[in-house]
């Protein structure tokens, strides 16, 4: 495709129709909470807008994020956001190696100063200057902060990037840190989760190239249309919960009748996301409803919040030895103020017979 | 650190560990004073002294006659909100799952609707204790800052449970993380406040009954 060339004008000569580019634009609006008089707006915007040049950085991480965009069941999702893109750079899907594919980063970043859009998937390493994790002879440190220092905007995609993931989970060894902490001076969206609602990288995509500005995001910097409420809010299972029925294991009656999964530890009443609305595998199913509690992937630190399968109500501490050891000090106390009167009473005896 | 994993980790842990102190302190330095033997005669006809210390402990639970009337509200209102919080703490699942953290032991849990019920009564209860305290002239001239701040650490956690698990107003990780620091807020004050009759009224109402019917005296 030609650089010059229109989303519009590339969509027409691969043969999709403006009725499908329409549906598509209704299916944006809808997942980004927008009106419905939106999806013309953004049909019209897609379709005069040039491809956004998209520098993808991929750092401690899994490669979970890109499985999931790439594996995304979503019919056209897939295909619309390579179309809606640029793709300029990404490791994994990029056919070409070495200085080559550097060539190609360091080009998109010259020819798009100011206008290219940076997706990170991965937590930054920071301890001893990032060393825990190069690529093509630089820290992942230097790197990001080299593209974005004249990008647009960025993406961090997954809990990795957004909130330092599992590189970040204690002890933290390689001082994993969110792109976050290491950008201060641009836009950052964070579309957390482990891996992240491949929709949800889509509309946040779509509508920057439609409105040319971030959507609504929250205090955690998510976009508010996917994380605006939480998976308890939205879960089938609720009602179970209300009523006080809970599924006390993964096999027992109320696991096979499909209760409440709090006490087996699901975190859904604090995790914002929009897994029990989209779901996965192309609306199949999202963990819950396949018998496991939600982790809270999409959270900060959720992998350090005292087990997954301890029930939030619980406490995260250690307090068999917390309780022994105050049990042992409040102990002695009580038995050295008792021994202090006993004294203080033999004392005054005495004093009362002489 | 959030306030939720401040509050289910540090603060929960530090205030469980002033709890055990404080109680296992206080309790032991009564228990291990200096007793004075008890040189009178027993009275004929005295019960051994367990017996004595139960049917004293067994006749508190209701007023005597001639002074029901007057204490009749006292007495209803106290059991209201006792049995209450007794039905919150260890009725709805959310408790018990926290208990079988501490303990391990774990019981079926009461349906979430009568949990909620017993709170709202429970409250209304408690504030009408409070009432009572503020407009009785005698009661209000005894009352002092523990009586009263230990209304408030009670009623606390009833009400800050009750709108966490209706999920009102605020988002739920911040209204359960209110609610687990009021509870924290709680247990630091019971050892030292009057919350403590919760393990003193079992040491007092038994001493009270074996030396009163040593003497042949039913109180």
């Amino acid at each position: 495709m030609a650089t010059s060339e229109t989303i519009g004008e590339e969509l027409v000569r691969r043969g999709i129709s403006r009725r499908a580019l329409l549906k598509y634009s209704a299916y944006l609006a809808t997942l980004m909470a927008l009106p419905p008089t939106a999806s013309k707006a953004i049909a019209a915007a897609l379709a005069a807008a040039r491809r956004q040049s998209v520098i993808w950085l991929s750092f401690q991480e899994c490669t979970g994020c890109t499985e999931s965009l790439t594996r995304s069941f979503s019919p056209t999702i897939e295909d619309m956001i390579f179309n809606l893109i640029s793709l300029d750079y990404h490791e994994t899907l990029q056919a070409v190696s070495g200085a080559a594919a550097e060539q190609a980063r360091l080009s998109a970043m010259r020819e798009n100063r100011g206008k290219y859009v940076v997706v990170i998937d991965g937590s930054v390493s920071t301890k001893d200057g990032g060393v825990y994790s190069t690529n093509a002879g630089k820290t992942n440190l230097q790197v990001l902060e080299e593209t974005a220092e004249h990008a647009l905007a960025l993406i961090s995609v997954g809990t990795c990037a957004a909130f330092g993931g599992i590189p970040h989970a204690h002890p933290n060894p390689t001082g994993a840190v969110p792109v976050s902490e290491i950008i201060t001076d641009k836009p950052v969206i964070n579309i957390s989760g482990c891996p992240p609602i491949p929709e949800a990288m889509a509309g946040t995509i779509a509508y920057l190239v439609t409105f040319g500005k971030l959507p609504d995001l929250d205090h955690l910097n998510r976009p508010k249309a996917i994380f605006g409420d939480t998976i308890h809010d939205r879960c089938y299972r609720r009602p179970f919960y209300d009523k006080g029925l809970f599924a006390k294991g993964f096999d027992d009656e109320g696991a096979r009748k499909g209760w409440c999964l709090y006490e087996v530890g699901c975190k859904g009443p604090v995790t914002y996301n929009a897994c029990a609305t989209l779901k996965w595998n192309g609306g199949v199913s999202f963990p819950i409803q396949s018998g496991h509690g939600c982790l809270g992937c999409s959270e900060p630190d959720f992998w350090d919040k005292g087990g997954f399968y301890r029930p939030l109500s619980a406490s995260t501490g250690n307090p068999a030895a917390v309780v022994g050891g105050a049990a042992a000090a409040g102990i002695g106390v009580g038995i050295a103020s008792a021994l202090l009167v006993r004294r203080h009473k033999l004392d005054a005896n005495k004093e009362s017979k002489s | 650190m959030s306030l939720l994993d401040f509050a289910r980790g540090p603060a929960l842990e530090a205030a469980m560990a002033v709890f055990v102190f404080g109680v296992c302190w206080r309790m032991l330095s009564l228990l291990l004073l200096p007793w004075a033997r008890d040189k009178s005669v027993a009275r004929a006809g005295a019960p051994p002294a367990l017996l004595g210390a139960t049917r004293s402990f067994v006749r508190h639970l209701w007023p005597p006659r001639p002074l029901a009337p007057g204490s009749l509200f006292v007495t209803v209102n106290g059991y209201v909100f006792h049995v209450g919080l007794a039905v919150i703490v260890f009725g709805l699942a959310q408790h018990i799952l926290f208990l079988r953290g501490l303990v391990g032991v774990h019981w079926p849990n009461l349906p979430s609707g009568v949990v909620s019920a017993a709170a709202v009564v429970t409250l209304a209860s408690l504030l009408a204790a409070l009432g009572r305290r503020l407009t009785n002239p005698v009661l209000k001239l005894i009352s002092t800052f523990n009586d009263y701040f230990s209304w408030f650490v009670t009623v606390l956690p009833v009400a800050t449970g009750l709108v966490a698990v209706s999920h009102l107003w605020a988002p739920y990780e911040t209204l359960l993380a209110v609610h687990l620091l009021s509870v924290a807020l709680l247990l630091i004050w019971f050892p030292f406040g009057k919350l403590m009759h919760a393990f003193l009224v079992f040491l007092t109402r038994t001493e009270t009954g074996i030396f009163y019917s040593r003497r042949g005296a039913e109180i």
